[in-house]
């Protein structure tokens, strides 16, 4: 049970510090301020809103989800799963003569290979996203930040963890304020 | 990107201008019609050859503009956005549907030589025909063809005469009517679609019958529209029209709409294969038994890997959707495998023992392809290429996938 909590959380960046917080009044503020964060090199940071900011992905500079190859991948494999469970059966482990049809009856297939390749794909999204997410996560670093909570209300955050290889407890923060943060700090990691 | 203001929508961008090639066309490619009819009729050799001949053509062109129609009509109904710059463009292909009432005469002369229960009901009829008789006779066949044109064209008329009306008078309330009378409007078109379906190409076999007929018949017509949607687009665009109008956001947009519907086909091609061959009785399994003798089985093939799995793959990746010159291609692919469809639910019934291509069948094609055309690049020269007066044309201009 404990391994599996564990698992369940964050692994932390060595050093003192989780990484640098930083608070923005607007939307508009977090966008440019995101821009400027990418062209610093960074790349391990996130920003956090309480609702979706339209081509924020940009300004971030990040890629494409994984996600499609996943569900892609598990798709396909659901289907051949499918296909070849039905061949198998039909054919050497219960061969049984159905309405007078020959044992391998391929159009007979298709229904469970079409429902087990969308159950695959369906699985391969809901999974692949809590992975690629790390959900489920019980606890964050960031959660002990008391202002942190209003990113789910009305504010706009950019974190900055530690173990980016661009980070620097000053620099960092600096890069920030002229970034038009409204409120930085440092985040301290938990003992 | 956003637009604020529609009205800065530059003229040149999204009228035709006059004297322009496209406004030039309607002439000669009506003349082209007119001359390629009479050329399929003298080379057909027999007025049978000539009814089947026009019959794919018409039916090929007839579903891109029901196709054009039931988008429109879906388009209001859900109030979508992304698409109200492509709007105007199918309202356009919609309202060509009075051009085929008149392409359809020669098909209601000639029934006799195209649907077997014709005479069979002449010399009295016997058996599952006789049966039929309340539902395939003369009349009521000659009466049902006149209502759904009439509808059709009433519809798709009314429909895009207000849209038209709205350029000048950008009026709200024309957009709430419209989207009260879509749904309506599409029980309608939905029923008499599925009519005609059994009319036209279902009855050229009258005793065989799938429940799911219709549905294929609807599947075929809205995927062969997106396709040819997107060919519109882009041609359009190679003369410089709709930029910065209509973008990547929509082409990929319209791909998906195209991916989609390239596997609602399938599915539904699938399921009514699948159901008369499991249920195996000799008066629906015929229908597959004749397409899958000699060179007709080839083609059975070439729809299932060319209209399915082939593009199923092609369409999937975003990259594709989002790339001009490859969803162009994908596109063209797809009309061109609708086209294989449609002449695999007709011809196999005067060709049984393998696929002919006559000389009659090109010039019937050409021929109604240059009316076709040619009403269309009059309907598209007439008014701006987007409905400019749509109060939510702004949210579509700066549609973006999430």
């Amino acid at each position: 049970m404990k391994g599996l909590i564990g698992l369940m959380e964050a692994p932390l960046p060595e050093g003192p510090y989780y990484g640098a917080l930083a608070e923005f009044a607007t939307p508009a503020d977090l966008y440019r301020a995101c821009e400027r964060v990418r062209d610093a090199g960074y790349s391990k940071w996130d920003a956090h809103t309480p609702f979706p900011v339209h081509g924020l992905e940009g300004a971030m500079g990040m890629k494409r989800s994984k996600l499609p190859w996943i569900v892609l991948a598990l798709g396909l494999g659901g289907a051949a799963t499918g296909f070849a469970l039905q061949t198998w059966v039909h054919t050497t482990a219960y061969p049984l003569t159905i309405s007078g049809k020959p044992l391998f009856t391929w159009p007979a297939f298709i229904p469970i290979t079409f429902e087990l390749g969308v159950l695959g794909g369906a699985l391969g999204a809901v999974g692949g996203m809590l992975a690629l997410n790390k959900l489920p996560m019980h606890h964050h670093p960031l959660f002990d930040v008391k202002r942190f909570s209003r990113f789910s209300d009305d504010g706009f955050f950019i974190s900055i963890e530690s173990w980016d290889p661009r980070f620097d407890a000053s620099q960092t923060v600096r890069l920030l304020e002229s970034a038009g943060a409204s409120h930085v700090q440092l985040v301290e990691n938990p003992k | 990107m956003s637009h604020g203001n529609t009205t800065a929508l530059p003229p040149e961008r999204i009228r035709i201008p006059a004297g322009h090639l496209i406004a030039r066309l309607p002439i000669p490619l009506f003349g082209i019609g007119i001359v390629s009819a009479i050329l399929a009729y003298a080379t057909a050799g027999s007025a049978r050859n000539f009814a089947f001949s026009w019959l794919i053509a018409v039916l090929f062109f007839l579903s891109l503009a029901l196709g054009a129609l039931y988008f429109v009509l879906i388009h209001y109904a859900t109030q979508a956005g992304w698409g109200i710059v492509v709007r105007r463009l199918a309202e356009n292909v919609m309202a060509t549907l009075p051009l085929f009432a008149i392409l359809f005469i020669p098909i209601l002369v000639l029934m006799g030589d195209l649907y077997p229960w014709v005479h069979e009901l002449a010399e009295g009829g016997h058996g599952l025909l006789a049966k039929k008789a309340p539902f395939l006779n003369t009349s009521f066949f000659l009466t049902r063809a006149v209502t759904y044109f009439v509808l059709w064209s009433a519809i798709a008329l009314y429909f895009a005469r207000a849209s038209r009306k709205q350029d000048a008078t950008s009026d709200v309330a024309t957009s709430l009517r419209l989207k009260r009378l879509a749904g309506p409007a599409l029980i309608v078109l939905a029923l008499t679609q599925t009519f005609a379906s059994i009319d036209w190409v279902m009855s050229l076999s009258p005793e065989w019958y799938s429940t799911m007929f219709g549905v294929y018949w609807f599947a075929g017509c809205f995927v062969s529209f997106f396709a040819f949607l997107t060919l519109v687009v882009m041609g359009l665009k190679r003369w410089g029209l709709l930029t910065d109008v209509v973008g990547v956001e929509h082409y990929h947009d319209l791909g998906k709409m195209l991916f989609a519907f390239t596997v609602f086909w399938a599915y539904i091609g699938f399921s009514q294969y699948f159901l008369i061959w499991y249920g195996n009785l000799p008066e629906e399994t015929v229908f597959f038994r004749h397409r899958l003798i000699g060179t007709w089985r080839s083609v059975s093939l070439l729809l299932a890997f060319g209209h399915f799995i082939v593009p199923f793959f092609f369409l999937m990746p975003r990259t594709v959707k989002r790339n001009a010159r490859l969803l162009t291609i994908g596109a063209a692919w797809m009309i061109a495998m609708h086209l294989v469809d449609i002449v695999w639910l007709v011809m196999p019934i005067v060709h049984p023992f393998g696929f002919k291509l006559r000389l009659s069948d090109l010039f019937a094609f050409l021929a109604v392809a240059a009316l076709f055309k040619g009403l269309l690049c009059r309907l598209l020269s007439g008014a701006p290429l987007v409905p400019v007066g749509d109060p939510r044309l702004p949210e579509s201009l700066s549609f973006e996938n999430m």
